[in-house]
């Protein structure tokens, strides 16, 4: 960082919501070539300050400036205007238009009224040499994958010049092969003078990319070091307030007799053939790269898609599952991926959602016993320590973590005996985190057996009991002892 | 807090009772009782002005109403003791041909107990001059007094009516679009229900000599084919995933040509009398039965959307199929039963009308798609799905019939209506959204 002026100051940031202060006067500043990681617990503000930056909020209070000129943010073209590009979690791009027409949607360049294709096509193709790397200029949006989707936003940022990049979790939906080479793009971005405000949860990139730590609490700094002058306890000593001794509790393994077993599933190219075992008492990890056919297997076991091919046991009984209800009747239940368009009816009370899969339970002569759906949601808020203000809150308003705790609620209540776990702690704080994997160890010592997908592999090594490695639609490997098996191992296997 | 959930919930109700309240101020007018009520107070009056013994002369006009009021005087005036001298039945000539006849018999008459209109003619204007021998009798007519046009009880009572038909259809639509679809096909299955059941009356039935248990069971035989209507648009959009608005707006068609084609282009009206009983009877508490059975299916339809199983289903699928499918929901059937329910209730919709009309034709119930849709959106139910309240909806309707029958009573065209009614809805929905945004 050098000592002239700097690209961004953030100064004296104030950001009221009714009832909430989210911004209590935070400070920030980003440099010509800087990479600064923004931390904190959900709800600390990270999403506030940034979008306030985007132009989406307007401060209360406080002052922007860039290259030490106070500058207006009060709408998206402002932040736009003054060349900050904020590239969200879940991505601006529209999936039926191809990469160039995203790319200069709304900044088309036009000839006689008309678009200028080949001019458009040709800086597209000059962008994304810019970023060392090719994309299929001719397909639609949604055909593209993950990685390529965040691309295609890095150079739509870009090409209005931005020189401000804030990335929110922009891991979160890559497998690790494809956050090294987001990292080899954002240093390219470094050395061409951008500055890059990084949000992350995941600590290893923070060591690995960031040059800089900015840590917030409850909408204020509470730190900021140099990257290479922290230790990781510290960084989440600084984001939870409090000494966190290990990220992954213990848990003594206590596995039984084989539970579900899986054997010859198939499902065009994402499932080719997949059997595995999972034991009482177990949690079993599947993991390899995005696109491996691990969440696309679990939808199968789970009867949300039709299988071509493949049987399911419990217990050595032959299931027949046909839709997720056979599933759920059989014992089954699954905390989907995506918690907010599979997982929860956003707009509906927590406690219907809770109440969903246990109507069946939960009513007489198909009237729903409201009383006994109240009382057993309240033993589930208590004993999961989920924040609620009431049963009547809308699953929408609450934080990541707690919405996963209503999912989860959901299944313990319709005592699932196998439980899947799609990555289960995306989006959730590291406090959330710690939690639910807490939860996930009390299932598994109450006899239950998990399978848990994640991308993230110090969870997977630090929670599982066995490893299994998928690789384009078929198991590639298996690690049977997770506890002493090294991320290196599982990557080779996972490239296989 | 408190406030704004009050708003919430009842914004619409606190818009349909300050509509009620704008239209009973500008139709405030003066009333003349008439009938019955008019004889009894016209009765009390002369009582207490001339005494039990009084001798009267009644007279009123040939209408209907009329009729009533000659009843009632003279029981009430028998039954205070008072003699009648004589009672006349038509126009200014009769009354004075019954004043010469008394005068000539050497009668003598102390009261003229009048209706409003009877009480104006010129033969009673100077009775002391024209007929001396009378003894100065006193004109007496019901006292009129001010009360708003809108507020009288046939007029409420005509409001319900009106709109009970689209209130009973709009029903099956809020389960729908609370699914998050559509159904433009129940106007269309509306004549087509009323044609059916008209037919079957006459083929099957026995036409005008139609028994009650025909009648019966040729309205449900049309209720049952609507609903099938409403099962194989459901199955279309369940099996083949096609959109509800693509399926339902097929199904409008074909609906409305079946009627066509199956009325052979004319009214069927000959059926029995007594087939008016649903539509233009009225049974309990002088309520119209139609009315009667649109509260009752309101009241079901309220508890099966707040209280059972179902309901939280169809609210789930509305608010996200996919959550709703994960956890078990069966919404391929959660979504035939909302179909086929708006089926049924159009059909039950098109007997009804059929009934009010005493006729089936295949060109009732055009457009109610529209009206009916208006109303839900009215109440307060969100075309994307997942939201809404069954009573919502029947104020929605009722907004809607209110506003209607206030603009008829205060002579707005019928064009401006259409435009005054399209902004209502735009606004009722206007005002939902910042609400909601608030």
């Amino acid at each position: 960082m050098s000592e002239t002026v700097p690209l961004l100051t953030m100064r004296g940031i104030v950001k009221s919501f009714p009832g909430v202060k989210a911004l209590r006067g935070v400070d920030l500043t980003l440099g010509t070539g800087e990479v600064v990681a923004l931390m904190g617990e959900n709800g600390a503000g990270k999403s506030t300050l940034m979008k306030v930056l985007g132009g989406a909020h307007q401060a209360d209070e406080g002052l922007i400036a860039i290259d030490g000129r106070a500058t207006p943010f009060h709408s998206p073209q402002d932040s736009r205007h003054a060349g900050v590009a904020v590239i969200y979690q879940e991505f601006n791009l529209v999936p039926g238009l191809t990469a160039t027409e995203n790319i200069f949607l709304g900044q088309e360049e036009t000839r006689a009224g008309f678009i200028a294709q080949a001019p458009e096509r040709e800086r597209a193709t000059a962008l994304f040499q810019r970023l060392g790397v090719e994309i299929d200029l001719d397909l639609p949006c949604r055909r593209l994958t993950t990685a390529q989707q965040q691309l295609v936003e890095i150079a739509k940022a870009l090409a209005f010049d931005a020189r401000i990049i804030v990335m929110d979790e922009p891991s979160a939906a890559l497998t690790s092969h494809e956050v090294e080479r987001l990292f080899v793009i954002i240093r390219e971005l470094k050395r061409q003078g951008i500055g890059v405000i990084y949000v992350s949860h995941r600590l290893d990139e923070i060591f690995a990319i960031t040059d800089r730590v900015v840590v917030l609490r409850d909408g204020i700094n509470v730190g900021e070091r140099p990257t290479n002058q922290i230790t990781r306890n510290e960084m989440i000593e600084m984001m939870v307030g409090r000494e966190l001794k290990d990220e992954f509790p213990s848990r003594a393994s206590a596995v039984g007799p084989p539970r579900l077993e899986v054997s010859h599933l198939k499902r065009g190219r994402a499932v080719q053939d997949v059997s595995f075992t999972v034991h009482r008492g177990e949690i079993l990890a599947l993991t390899g790269l995005v696109g491996a056919g691990r969440t696309e297997t679990v939808r199968l076991i789970f009867g949300a898609d039709r299988r071509e091919s493949g049987e399911i046991r419990l217990d050595g009984k032959l299931l027949a599952i046909n839709s997720p209800r056979d599933a759920i009747q059989a014992g089954l239940g699954l905390l989907t991926e995506d918690r907010k368009l599979q997982g929860l009816v956003l707009g509906h009370s927590v406690r219907e959602n809770f109440g969903l899969p246990n109507l069946e339970r939960l009513s007489h002569r198909g009237f729903v016993q409201l009383t006994q759906e109240r009382k057993e949601f309240a033993g589930y808020v208590e004993q999961l320590t989920i924040k609620v203000s009431d049963q009547e809150q809308r699953a929408g308003n609450l934080s990541g973590g707690n919405q996963q705790k209503v999912v989860l609620a959901k299944w313990l209540a319709r005592n699932s005996e196998v439980l899947i776990f799609d990555e289960p702690t995306r989006g959730i704080d590291v406090g959330a985190k710690f939690e639910i994997y807490l939860l996930m160890n009390a299932l598994v010592a109450a006899g239950k057996s998990i399978v848990m997908i994640s991308s993230e592999l110090p969870e997977v090594l630090g929670m599982a009991d066995r490893i299994l490695v998928m690789h384009e639609g078929r198991v590639t490997g298996e690690i049977t002892d997770a506890r002493h098996a090294t991320q290196e191992q599982v990557m080779s296997l996972a490239h296989a | 807090m408190k406030l704004t959930r009050l708003l919430t919930d009842y914004g619409m109700l606190i818009v349909l009772g300050l509509l009620c309240a704008f239209f009973s101020v500008t139709t405030y007018s003066d009333q003349t009782p008439k009938g019955a009520a008019a004889a009894k107070q016209v009765a009390d009056s002369i009582v207490q002005q001339l005494g039990p013994q009084a001798r009267v002369l009644i007279v009123a006009s040939e209408q209907p109403d009329d009729e009533a009021f000659v009843a009632g005087m003279t029981s009430d005036l028998n039954a205070a003791g008072a003699r009648i001298v004589a009672t006349v039945k038509g126009g200014p000539k009769e009354a004075r041909d019954a004043l010469v006849k008394i005068t000539t018999d050497g009668g003598k008459v102390d009261a003229i107990a009048c209706t409003q209109v009877t009480g104006a003619w010129l033969v009673f204007a100077d009775l002391k001059t024209d007929f001396p021998a009378l003894g100065n009798p006193r004109v007496i007519l019901p006292p009129s007094y001010r009360w708003p046009n809108f507020l009288k009880s046939e007029n409420l009572m005509n409001i319900a009516n009106q709109i009970a038909v689209i209130a009973i259809v709009a029903i099956g639509m809020t389960m729908v679009i609370i699914t998050g679809g559509i159904d433009l096909s129940v106007g269309s299955l509306l004549a087509l229900s009323a044609v059916l059941a008209t037919r079957f009356i006459r083929d099957y039935a026995g036409g005008l000599e139609a028994s009650l248990g025909g009648m019966l069971l040729a309205c449900i035989a049309a209720i049952i084919a609507c609903g099938l209507v409403g099962a194989f648009s459901g199955a279309m959009i369940t099996r083949f995933t096609i959109p509800p608005f693509i399926v339902t707006l097929a199904m409008m068609l074909v609906g409305s040509g079946l009627a066509y084609t199956l009325a052979k282009g004319e009214a069927i009206y000959q059926i029995p009398d007594s087939f008016v009983w649903l539509g233009r009877g009225a049974d309990a508490f002088s309520l119209p039965n139609a009315v009667v059975l649109m509260l009752v299916l309101y009241a079901l339809a309220h508890v099966l959307m707040s209280r059972t199983k179902l309901g939280r289903y169809l609210y789930a699928v509305g608010g996200n199929s996919e959550s709703a499918r994960l956890s078990g929901v069966p919404v391929k059937r959660v979504l035939m039963f909302a179909y086929i329910a708006s089926g049924l209730l159009a059909g039950l919709g098109g007997v009804i009308m059929a009934s009010q009309l005493k006729s089936g034709s295949a060109t009732y119930g055009n457009m109610y798609e529209l009206f009916v849709i208006a109303a839900v959106v009215v109440g307060g139910t969100s075309l994307s799905g997942g939201e809404g309240k069954m009573l919502g909806t029947l104020t929605g309707a009722f907004t809607i019939a209110v506003i209607q029958n206030g603009m008829n009573l205060t002579n707005v065209e019928s064009y401006t209506q259409k435009v005054v009614l399209g902004l209502v809805i735009l606004g009722a929905v206007l005002l939902d959204k910042i609400r909601q945004t608030r």
